[in-house]
C-alpha cells in the first residue's frame, strides 16, 4: 500500500459492518479493501459477520430454486404465440 | 452510468411496445442524438456464445418457431413472475406475466439487441406492472426515484458494540455466531428461506427491488442499474440495507432454532 500522507486510520465493528456488502461486491477502493482486510485479519466477530452475510446471499439465491415452479399459463402462451404468428404470416 | 441515461432508454423500450406511459412527466427522448453504448456494454459483459445463442433463439423467434418461444417462457417465466409480485397482488402478478409475452412478442421485431434479451423483457414487464400497480392503488416501487439516504438506519443495533470512549470502542460486545457451526437442515431449511422471503417483503420497495433482482435473481449489479434507473452508487447502498435486513431476521431465527 502506498502511504498517504495523512496516517489510515483502522477501521472498527462498527465501520465494518457498514461496508461488508461494498467489500463482497469488490467496490471498495484500494486502500478501504486492505483496511478491510487488515480489520479482518485481527477480529473474529466480523470474520463470523462477513460469513453470515456471504450465507444470507446463498440463502436468499434458494427463494428462486424454490420458486422454479413450472410455468402453469405455458399453454395459454402457446396459443398465444400462434395467433402471433400467424397475424404476422398473414401481413 | 447516469440516471439520464437510462431515463431516455427506458422510454425508448416504453414506447416500443405501445406506449405505457413510463416513466411520466419526461421530456420527450431526442431522437438525433446517438445512442448511448451503454446498453452495449450490457451484451458486451456477456460471452460471445452467450451473444451468439441469444441471436439465433431471437431468429427462431421471429420465424415463428414455437420450440424457441417455449423455451423463452420456461427460461423467464418463473422470474418474471417473482418481479411482478413485488408490484402487482398475486392474481394480477399473473396477468402481468402474460400481458408481459404478449409485448415481447408484438416488439420482437423492433428488440435491437442493445441490452440483453432478459433486460428488455424485464423492462416490458416493468412498465406493465407499474401501469397495473398504480391502477391497484399499490405502493409502486419507484427505484429510480428513491433516496437512499433517507433510510440510513445502522445495518447492527449500536447497542451490539462497546460504547464510545471506552476501550475497544465500537467493537462487538459478543462476537456474532458463526452460522457454519449450525447444521444444514437448520440453516438450509425451507422454514429459513421463508424467514428470508417474509424479511424481503417487509423492506422498503426499492430495497425489495434491487435484493431481488441482485441476490435472488442473481442479476449482475449493471443488469440492475439499467432495469431500475439506479446509479452504481445508490444500487450499492439499496442493496447493502437490504442485505442488512435480511441478515438481520435471518440471525434473530437461526438464535432461536438453536
Amino acid at each position: 500500500m502506498t502511504a498517504d500522507r495523512t496516517t489510515v486510520e483502522p477501521m472498527d465493528c462498527r465501520e465494518f459492518v457498514e461496508i461488508v456488502s461494498d467489500y463482497i461486491e469488490a467496490a471498495l477502493a484500494e486502500t478501504e479493501r486492505l483496511r478491510t482486510e487488515a480489520h479482518l485479519a485481527g477480529c473474529a466477530g466480523c470474520r463470523a459477520y462477513l460469513d453470515q452475510m456471504e450465507r444470507t446471499i446463498t440463502i436468499l439465491r434458494r427463494i428462486a430454486d424454490r420458486d422454479a415452479d413450472v410455468v402453469a399459463q405455458r399453454a395459454t402462451l402457446v396459443e398465444r404465440f400462434r395467433a402471433w404468428r400467424d397475424s404476422r404470416d398473414t401481413r | 452510468m447516469t440516471m439520464a441515461i437510462a431515463l431516455e432508454l427506458d422510454q425508448r423500450s416504453g414506447r416500443s411496445f405501445g406506449g405505457l406511459g413510463y416513466p411520466p412527466n419526461l421530456p420527450p427522448a431526442r431522437p438525433t442524438v446517438p445512442a448511448p453504448r451503454h446498453e452495449g456494454s450490457l451484451r458486451e459483459s456477456m460471452s460471445e456464445a452467450a451473444i451468439g445463442a441469444e441471436d439465433q433463439l431471437i431468429a427462431r423467434l421471429r420465424r415463428g418457431d414455437e420450440a424457441a418461444f417455449v423455451e423463452l417462457v420456461e427460461r423467464h417465466g418463473p422470474a418474471l413472475l417473482r418481479v411482478a409480485r413485488m408490484y402487482c397482488t398475486e392474481s394480477v402478478a399473473e396477468e402481468v406475466v402474460q400481458e408481459t409475452w404478449i409485448g415481447v412478442l408484438n416488439g420482437l421485431d423492433r428488440f435491437e439487441g442493445r441490452a440483453s434479451l432478459r433486460t428488455w423483457i424485464f423492462r416490458i414487464l416493468a412498465n406493465i406492472a407499474r401501469t397495473r400497480g398504480e391502477r391497484e392503488h399499490r405502493q409502486v416501487p419507484f427505484s429510480a426515484f428513491a433516496n437512499p439516504s433517507a433510510d440510513a438506519e445502522p445495518a447492527v443495533d449500536p447497542d451490539r458494540f462497546n460504547p464510545p470512549g471506552t476501550e475497544w470502542a465500537n467493537h462487538w460486545i459478543s462476537h456474532p455466531r458463526r452460522w457454519d457451526e449450525l447444521p444444514e437442515v437448520v440453516s438450509e431449511s425451507s422454514e429459513t428461506v421463508a424467514v428470508a422471503r417474509r424479511a424481503i417483503d417487509a423492506l422498503p420497495p426499492a430495497q425489495r427491488d434491487v435484493i431481488t433482482l441482485r441476490d435472488v435473481e442473481g442479476w449482475s449489479s449493471e443488469e440492475v442499474c439499467a432495469s431500475l434507473s439506479l446509479s452504481a452508487v445508490n444500487q450499492r447502498v439499496l442493496l447493502h440495507r437490504a442485505r442488512a435486513k435480511v441478515r438481520a431476521a435471518l440471525e434473530q431465527h437461526l438464535e432461536m432454532a438453536r
